[in-house]
């Protein structure tokens, strides 16, 4: 490998250089800091750290891609060979002290990254997304009400083809429509009655694959009021875009007088886009192929809507 | 020496394309013209699939046919298109790069390239059965992969399940015979640090084939027993585990990203020093690379499976390794960089391509660190935001690389001269329509859309507007294209031995080449490839064997 020493620039050059690079960085701070509007409003403790993190590596990200398209510009536009020159440029072959550069320094931004990623992971870990999964004993694979078995403060999720639904044990209360007390650390125990489902809260930044056979144990707690989407994350089927719920973050006393009130209220059928538009299909066929029919609608006291305005 | 290029051309009928051929160049035409069949079949199912997104209500086809498009999408375009085109362009260009008659093992060859179009119709058949195609993605995750409504034996899972192996036996059919011919058949004097980057890449991705493609076909045997025996693999109401069939499918199906993105790597390093008219920029560092990537990219798959249900120890492993990948393939981007830098750039179609496919890796690549750290990966996992990841990885990188590769080395393999003009636009839609198509779907990600709906919230439908306009362009975008193959194959102007100016030993072999390449007149290599402006010659006797080329060329 011929190493070759390029020419010393001169110093009209590197303040050029340096003034560009001065805006990449100016750029990549506000494109950083413009990248929290791209995501949905931070409703738990999780989403401030997520944020951060991708705020981080958007602008890091953002001053990489620029530098990288600046130097493609500049040779696009500055080395272009003349019309009709077929000669061959400057053969270098390579640089032994660059190639040792541009490997270490990639090297240490990503652990810097990967450090400071785990650090958050910890940080999460103990705020309460840390999993602990186990299997669904024989009673539990029966089905039947959690009201006996499950600590009282836990909710348990139910995910089915193609229905949420939600138990509240201590009350006595189940619905398809999630609510939580703000600023409240909440226990789910995820399980799911038949394939994987995925659950998902945008506005949360959290997500757990819901898996047969396995309860699992997921933490979190809302930090802001409102009306927010739960969507299916792990593909489930026929309906599974339409298997989502809302989850309503309500004040301590708004939460107790809403378990008040659900507990009184009978069982009805709960949210299921799935069974109406397949019980419409029967009536109104509309072609496709063969699906699994949904699960009837979970008896539920509160059915909530699939239509209510949410915040993310 | 000069016998070689006066000798008579072999008699090149058309009907060679359509029978059982064991030349490498015939095959690897039948390979790209096969899967941009597929190309375009797939191309058509995600028009549909864009028609149906462009407003958020279910409304274009039913929700069944929906999750049908998109399985069938995915699993057409990576097992019909990108692994056969990539193929076709190893068994065109391998042995002539290397100064081979021909593959290793021609006939082996033959039964590989002939099961591409016996799985495909398998695949495609699906459609007409009455269970439907198979509708749970290209993941074919269980349970949901194991449901069959109609308790029919042969649905469209279990063609899928036999399409997906058939595909895997070719694959390693091919691998063996790729690795085989690069090891042993090289021109004398080509050392392995003589060889093309390409054919390093090329050695890579096809090693990976080898350790990788056991475990898928392992998990799909497995599945398919589960499916139509009623075995318990992965049936949790049976004990079985369900996450297993993940690891299995992983093991592979990472690692197959970086079969598809190695030669792609490969085609940048060749092209870059072309058109720049200078040598790559740490050749060594270039080779070396594509074996780091390989060991780290057998110790990633994990991240596919973050929010699973794996624990933390876990997450925090696989997103280091991930991570390290950055390194190495930071050196590519890095020497191209360097490649270009002080060259002389000449802005021809299959240049431009390379620049575009550049421009949309490091784009694709900085958003892979993001999906690499953990918490971000919770969020954006099965959202969008991966969809548009590997779109600009597949189709806004290794798409427009490959399309590159079929610009530059078309003159070799069909003798004629593509145009420039519709090469050109042909480029500039494809990057535009890429960008415009794939870009939206990000910020639909972040925001927390799903992959894999039929339908969705009105407020992602802005994004999905912009992302199915860009769709369609894309559809109009291979419409130059294929003109230009055709008419320019029909009709271009004959192409001389070297058109581009280029320095390779495909480059010393008349266009088309003899059959058997060299034959009996193997040149030997005496020095590294790309010695642009260094004024070294490639191969003993260099200057007589393009006086006959050209005197050739001149009479004909």
């Amino acid at each position: 490998m011929t190493s070759s020493t390029p020419r010393r620039p001169g110093p009209i050059a590197l303040a050029a250089l340096a003034i560009w690079i001065g805006l990449l960085v100016a750029i990549s701070l506000w494109v950083a800091r413009a990248s929290y509007g791209w995501l949905p409003v931070q409703a738990s403790n999780a989403a401030p750290l997520v944020d951060g993190l991708f705020s981080f590596e958007t602008g890091i990200g953002t001053f990489v891609f620029l530098g990288v398209i600046s130097v493609m510009a500049w040779v696009m536009l500055v080395h272009r060979a003349e019309k009709y020159d077929e000669s061959d440029a400057e053969p270098i072959e390579g640089n032994t002290r660059l190639e040792v550069i541009w490997t270490a320094i990639p090297f240490v931004l990503v652990m810097a990254i990967a450090w400071y990623a785990i650090q958050i992971n910890t940080e999460l870990g103990v705020l309460g997304p840390m999993e602990h999964i186990h299997l669904r004993d024989s009673q539990e694979q029966q089905g039947g009400y959690p009201g006996d078995r499950l600590p009282a403060e836990q909710v348990e999720v139910i995910a089915r083809q193609w229905s949420w639904e939600f138990r509240y044990p201590s009350q006595h209360v189940s619905s398809t429509e999630l609510h939580l007390e703000l600023n409240r650390p909440i226990t789910f125990r995820l399980v799911s009655e038949d394939v994987l489902h995925g659950f998902f809260i945008p506005a949360f930044r959290l997500k757990q694959d819901v898996i047969p056979g396995r309860a699992i144990d997921f933490s979190l707690t809302p930090t802001r009021l409102g009306r927010y989407r739960l969507r299916d994350s792990q593909f489930s089927g026929t309906w599974f875009a339409a298997n989502q719920a809302d989850v309503v973050v309500e004040t301590a006393e708004d939460h107790g007088l809403w378990l008040k009130q659900a507990a009184a209220a009978p069982l009805q059928s709960g949210l299921s886009v799935a069974a109406a538009e397949y019980t419409e299909q029967q009536t109104n066929p509309r072609g496709g192929w063969p699906t699994v029919v949904p699960a009837p609608p979970p008896q539920v006291n509160v059915p909530g809507s699939s239509s209510l305005p949410h915040d993310a | 020496m000069t016998s070689t290029a006066l000798s008579p051309e072999p008699p090149a009928s058309w009907r060679r394309y359509f029978g059982f051929s064991t030349d490498a160049k015939v095959i690897g035409i039948q390979y790209i013209v096969v899967a941009f069949f597929f190309f375009l079949v797939g191309g058509l199912l995600a028009m549909i699939m864009r028609g149906e997104l462009i407003t958020p209500e279910a409304d274009l086809v039913d929700r069944t046919v929906y999750n049908g498009l998109y399985t069938m999408h995915g699993t057409i375009m990576l097992f019909l298109f990108i692994f056969p085109v990539l193929n076709g362009l190893n068994n065109l260009l391998i042995p002539t790069m290397i100064g081979a008659p021909d593959m290793a093992f021609p006939r082996l060859n033959t039964a590989a390239f002939w099961l591409v179009p016996v799985f495909g119709i398998l695949l495609i058949a699906s459609f007409f059965l009455p269970s439907g195609p198979a509708t749970s993605g290209w993941w074919s995750y269980p349970p949901v992969s194991l449901q069959n409504p109609l308790g029919h034996l042969i649905n469209g899972e279990f063609l899928w399940v036999l399409a997906v192996a058939l595909s895997g036996v070719s694959s390693i059919m091919g691998a063996v015979n790729f690795v085989t011919t690069i090891l042993r058949m090289r021109a004398p004097g080509m050392g392995l640090f003589r060889m093309p980057v390409f054919c390093w890449t090329a050695l890579a991705a096809q090693t990976l084939q080898l350790i990788g493609l056991p475990a898928l076909t392992g998990g799909a045997v497995m599945l398919l027993l589960d499916l139509s025996v009623g075995t318990s693999f992965y049936r949790p109401e049976g004990g079985g585990d369900p996450v297993l069939y993940q690891h299995f499918f992983w093991f592979y199906s990472h690692p197959a990203v970086y079969v598809i993105i190695l030669p792609v790597f490969g085609i940048f390093s060749e092209l870059f020093p072309v058109y720049s008219r200078k040598p790559l920029f740490g050749y060594v560092y270039v080779c070396l690379a594509s074996f780091i990537i390989v060991g780290l990219g057998l110790i990633v798959w994990v991240h596919h499976m973050f929010p699973s249900g794996v624990t933390q120890w876990m997450r925090n492993l696989f997103m280091v390794t991930t991570m390290l990948i950055a390194v190495p393939t930071g050196v590519k981007v890095f020497a191209w960089l360097g490649t270009l830098w002080g060259g002389k750039i000449r802005l021809t179609t299959p240049m431009l391509f390379c620049l575009g496919g550049l421009f949309n890796f490091v784009f694709a690549g900085i958003t892979g660190i993001m999906l690499a750290t953990v918490p971000i990966d919770i969020h954006v996992s099965n959202t969008y935001f991966v969809v548009g990841h590997f779109h600009y990885v597949i189709y806004g990188a290794a798409v427009m690389g490959v399309f590159a590769a079929i610009y530059h080395w078309f003159p070799k393999f069909t003798g004629r001269m593509p145009y420039e003009g519709l090469g050109k636009l042909h480029c500039l839609l494809t990057f535009v329509g890429a960008n415009l198509s794939f870009l939206p779907m990000h910020p639909m990600g972040l925001m927390g859309m799903p992959r894999r709906v039929s339908s969705y919230d009105p407020e992602f439908a802005f994004w999905n507007v912009l992302a199915s306009l860009g769709g369609f362009l894309l559809g109009v975008s291979i419409i130059p294209f294929l003109l230009n193959m055709i008419s320019s194959w029909a009709r271009g102007p004959k192409a001389p031995h070297n058109p581009w100016n280029a320095i390779g030993l495909e480059w010393l072999l008349p266009s088309p080449p003899a059959e058997d390449n060299f034959g009996e007149h193997v040149p030997t290599v005496i020095s590294r490839p790309y010695g642009y402006g260094t004024g070294e010659p490639l191969v003993e006797h260099q200057a007589d064997i393009e006086r006959a080329l050209t005197l050739q060329e001149a009479i004909r």
